[in-house]
């Protein structure tokens, strides 16, 4: 058998973001390396690349996962949400995104996009957690910079003005993954 | 990069049917937070990756003939969340809390951490000490084994390439009884034990006699592994602080700690020493304030 023809690809179809999207992807391939490098959606970054640090955290059906860890395949058909999607509909932050800006949350921003993903399943959740459930909320997901204190507090800011309103497609819901 | 075939069977007959007929070739995998961990730093053996993801209907944790049902595919974050385990197996409970992180919570499974059977798997441990059977399903029909016979070696089982781990039976005893599980590591959350330590007590109606016990241990030797003598030597007893000074010894010296990059043996036999009293001193207070609803 030569090279080429060991190159399976699979056709993948999956929603992200609220657009249905196709694309073709090898067996080996991660969630990750589908929104980034098929998809152009570079928000979610590979940090360790092996479930660690929760840089690459996503939303598959409202859950948080390493998405550098998810087989591609594995998406089929479900919804998944980035932090390019958290966006209100006119191009403004999120509550929680705001927050997070409000807070001097974001230093070297590497880890921010995982932090608020990891944030935003937390609340759907919990809409008013405690410090305590902020802390076991975001225990996978680490700060190079060290700004934890920073992002506990605009975590919980967003908790304490959220009126439990969560955006469509957010929702806990059935878990799927 | 070395590529694989990634199968998704949607029953599990299909998945039986996949493994029989690609062998030693495939490898299951579930959640694949060990199994792609594994891809990425070592490249697989396997060529074919055979995912059970699709098998929902073995995602359940029921209550039935007095045992406690859990399937295989179930999350170890379902396990965090059902207030049957909380009430039934308070050992399980607090294992899957302080296991890894929600992301990998969410999918990572029970039976993936059996199978993947790593000396330090933290749901083992109280498993153990529950008392559980594991049901293993195969072409040829299924057999109910103990989990206490289930492991070999690190990373070894007595599965067969052909089977699945379908269900985990956890017994519920008839009388007064709690658990409770100490997870020894570094950081609270994303670690690996050190060490950890699973107590079950059983008590007849004066809550201070034990009728039977249970004591486990994750990262004390090759396996997860039960420490029997000094389970016998509670039994019977009645229980107090200093009959268990005595029984954290005795366990400690059925243990084949060693020294690894994470802690130094004679550190991992110091906590077992004090951490089998503290669990059964706290399995005896839940069993005494009664179980939480």
């Amino acid at each position: 058998m030569g090279y080429l023809e060991k190159i399976v690809k699979h056709v993948l179809e999956f929603t992200v973001n609220g657009e249905p999207v196709t694309v073709l992807v090898q067996p080996h391939e991660m969630l990750l390396a589908v929104l980034r490098d098929h998809l152009g959606l570079t928000g979610a970054k590979e940090g360790c690349g092996l479930g660690e640090c929760g840089a690459c955290t996503v939303l598959v059906d409202g859950v948080s996962v390493n998405s550098c860890l998810f087989p591609a395949l594995e998406a089929e058909g479900a919804l998944v949400t980035t932090i390019e999607g958290l966006m209100v509909d006119d191009g403004r932050l999120s509550p929680l995104q705001q927050a997070f800006v409000d807070h001097g949350a974001v230093q070297c921003g590497f880890c921010t996009p995982g932090m608020v993903m990891s944030a935003e399943a937390l609340l759907a959740e919990t809409p008013h957690p405690t410090e305590k459930q902020v802390r076991a909320g975001l225990a996978g997901n680490l700060c190079r910079c060290t700004g934890y204190n920073q992002i506990i507090e605009a975590v919980l800011a967003a908790g304490e003005s959220s009126d439990s309103n969560p955006k469509p497609g957010n929702e806990p819901g059935k878990e799927r993954p | 990069m070395k590529t694989f075939q990634y199968l998704r069977p949607a029953s599990l007959a299909e998945a039986l049917d996949l493994l029989a007929r690609h062998g030693p070739a495939a490898r299951l995998v579930a959640g694949g937070t060990d199994v792609m961990v594994d891809f990425k730093k070592n490249g697989l053996e396997a060529d074919i990756l055979v995912s059970l993801r699709r098998l929902t209907d073995l995602r359940y944790i029921r209550e039935g003939n007095g045992q406690v049902h859990i399937g295989g595919l179930t999350t170890l974050r379902d396990l965090e969340r059902s207030s049957l385990v909380a009430r039934r197996i308070p050992g399980l409970a607090d294992a899957a809390r302080v296991m890894a992180s929600v992301q990998i919570r969410n999918v990572a499974t029970v039976a993936g951490n059996i199978c993947n059977a790593a000396p330090s798997a933290d749901t083992a441990p109280p498993l153990l000490a529950a008392g559980t059977q594991v049901r293993l399903v195969s072409p040829a029909g299924s057999r109910d084994i103990p989990l206490d016979q289930f492991f070999t070696g690190p990373r070894k089982t007595i599965r067969r390439p052909d089977e699945i781990l379908t269900e985990f039976v956890v017994p519920i005893p008839s009388g007064p009884y709690s658990q409770a599980f100490w997870k020894h590591a570094r950081r609270k959350a994303m670690d690996l034990a050190m060490v950890s330590v699973a107590v079950h007590l059983e008590l007849e109606d004066d809550l201070v006699t034990c009728r039977q016990a249970r004591i486990a241990h994750g990262v004390a030797a090759p396996t997860p592994i039960r420490t029997p003598e000094a389970e016998e030597r509670l039994k019977g007893k009645k229980i107090t602080p200093e009959l268990l000074e005595g029984i954290g010894e005795a366990s400690c010296e059925e243990t084949l700690c060693r020294d690894s990059i994470r802690g130094q043996a004679w550190y991992r036999e110091e906590i077992i020493r004090v951490m089998v009293r503290r669990m059964a001193l706290r399995a005896l207070e839940r069993c005494r304030m009664g179980r939480p609803a």
